[in-house]
């Protein structure tokens, strides 16, 4: 049950995706999500529809993978799907029942809308499954290095996401194990009302924070013994250099952003 | 009274991309008033296994029986069996959660919705049998060493007056004294209160000393069952399993091969002991 969050869940297999610099993949998905909300007609959708289904097959990862983390924005989806058929009054009039009135181009957008949404989120589960979440951070850090003149403490924010995301499977793991040992003692977690429920989870919680907290300080020593002093000066065992694939991905996501860009204008 | 498994199977993570097959058509009974050692290296299936036991987890396949009765059969109490099959898991003092210990060993008496004077004297009991006297019932968890607070985390499973008591490396991360502590107790409970007792450990020594029965577990399948004896005659494969046999059982060997007639099937240090001086005195 806890083990459903693809987000996050790097899927390990060789592909040339796999093997792009994180910051070329960071760059890509904002390119992707830009081309979505610029892109405009039939035509863009085809084009953006391929150019996904190419990343997708190249990256090796099994669709299963990526239509799994669109469980969680189901309802946004429906959502955004129903107030733009209901709301959207353009072209042909479909059905009129009493103030409901469906339109040819409500129906359109709706359309649209929820594809965009869907590639959006495909689009930025197919970097998190392809890049492990140490390249992500590592990316980020040397993608915003140029804030640290503004005082902002990208290091340490980087360095805390890393170790964030770290902890996430270990948490869970952490979960499963204390909620397990509370079973056997006669815990109940799933019946019962809210209040009971919340009520059975302190069993689970106080263990579980005490754990974090044993954890944390555990990381924090064993950081200090190896002389970590944050960011200054720090180098690094694989500093991240771009090769050449990076430089050929770049030239596609370019030109596919001048494509929808020109498609948007054309059309 | 007995659990009995039959083809259990379990698989993690069965529609991933990385499936692992835990436990590989396990069949098993376990009798009443058994002290089974339980041994396998580090994923070998031993925690996976115990964890059917009590309906923790449930099999891919395959059938447990509590008493000849289908634990996932209809009308089947899974509180109940959870009562009589106590599981006591690796460092179970990191389940404790109560300000204070009493209240933390009255959490799985209270869970069987037992009347709160039977709560508190299950409680009482149960520390008592772990050693814990009245002047540690107000102290809070933090404040024990860590021997301690296994004997309480322990105390909190017994507290519901288990059949079976299933143990997970009750003695990892302990010294000694602490070790020989929780083990002795855990003789005393066996032979006082006739208990069933499943000891997981990767301590030859110590399930040589303990237990009547001895399961190997490999790849997720049994490979040995029997006596200790029986099975440490058997020291050259386990030693393929990353196992070994007690220490003496390589003396005893040793000496065989240096022309002593000592009897092979020495397993425990008292044993060898009298073996030797028996050879001694033929001399």
């Amino acid at each position: 049950m806890i083990r459903d969050i693809t987000l996050g869940q790097y899927y390990p297999i060789g592909s040339p995706i796999h093997r792009l610099d994180p910051r070329t993949k960071l760059a890509g998905t904002l390119i992707f999500i830009i081309a979505l909300f610029v892109a405009k007609g039939l035509w863009a959708y085809i084009i953006a529809t391929i150019f996904l289904g190419a990343v997708i097959r190249v990256s090796k990862v099994p669709l299963s993978y990526m239509v799994r983390g669109l469980k969680s924005i189901v309802i946004l989806l429906l959502f955004s799907v129903v107030f733009n058929i209901f709301f959207i009054r353009d072209g042909v009039v479909l059905v009129q029942i009493g103030f409901i009135t469906i339109t040819a181009g409500g129906l359109i957008q709706a359309a649209y809308m929820a594809v965009r949404l869907i590639y959006l989120i495909i689009g930025s589960t197919l970097m998190t499954l392809t890049t492990t979440p140490n390249d992500l951070t590592d990316g980020l850090e040397k993608s915003l290095g140029f804030m640290k003149k503004i005082h902002v403490p990208v290091h340490e924010i980087a360095m805390m996401m890393s170790i964030a995301l770290r902890f996430i499977p270990i948490l869970i793991e952490e979960t499963d194990k204390i909620m397990k040992a509370q079973m056997a003692r006669g815990a109940d977690f799933e019946s019962g009302n809210l209040i009971q429920k919340a009520k059975a989870m302190v069993p689970l919680l106080v263990p579980l924070f005490i754990s974090a907290f044993r954890r944390a300080s555990d990381l924090a020593m064993a950081m200090e013994a190896r002389c970590y002093h944050g960011g200054d000066g720090r180098t690094k065992m694989k500093p991240l250099r771009y090769q050449k694939n990076d430089k050929i991905a770049y030239g596609i996501l370019l030109f596919f952003l001048v494509l929808m860009i020109l498609l948007r204008l054309v059309g | 009274m007995s659990i009995r498994l039959e083809k259990i199977d379990y698989i993690y993570e069965p529609d991933t991309a990385f499936p692992v097959h835990a436990t590989d058509h396990v069949s098993l009974t376990i009798h009443d008033g058994e002290f089974i050692g339980l041994i396998g290296h580090t994923g070998s299936g031993k925690s996976t296994l115990i964890q059917h036991l009590n309906g923790l987890i449930r099999p891919t396949s395959g059938k447990i029986y509590y008493n000849d009765k289908d634990i996932y059969g209809d009308g089947f109490s899974m509180k109940e069996l959870r009562s009589k099959v106590g599981l006591v898991f690796q460092y179970p003092e990191h389940q404790l959660f109560e300000s204070d210990i009493l209240s933390d060993v009255c959490f799985g008496p209270k869970n069987l919705g037992l009347p709160k004077e039977e709560v508190e004297r299950r409680a009482k009991h149960a520390l008592a049998l772990v050693g814990m006297d009245e002047s540690f019932y107000g102290l809070s968890p933090f404040e024990l060493s860590g021997g301690q607070k296994r004997r309480v985390a322990i105390a909190g499973v017994l507290a519901m007056e288990p059949e079976v008591l299933i143990l997970d490396e009750p003695t990892a991360g302990l010294d000694p004294k602490g070790r020989d502590e929780i083990l002795n107790q855990v003789k005393k409970l066996h032979e006082e209160n006739q208990m069933t007792i499943i000891l997981v450990s990767h301590s030859m020594e110590d399930v040589a000393r303990f237990a009547s029965r001895l399961i190997v577990m490999d790849h997720g399948k049994v490979q040995f069952d029997g006596t200790p004896t029986e099975v440490f005659r058997h020291y050259k494969e386990l030693e393929t399993m990353g196992l070994a046999a007690p220490q003496v059982t390589y003396l005893m060997h040793a000496l065989k091969e240096k022309g002593w007639d000592v009897n092979l099937d020495a397993i425990t240090v008292s044993q060898a002991k009298e073996e030797i001086l028996r050879v001694i005195k033929k001399k």
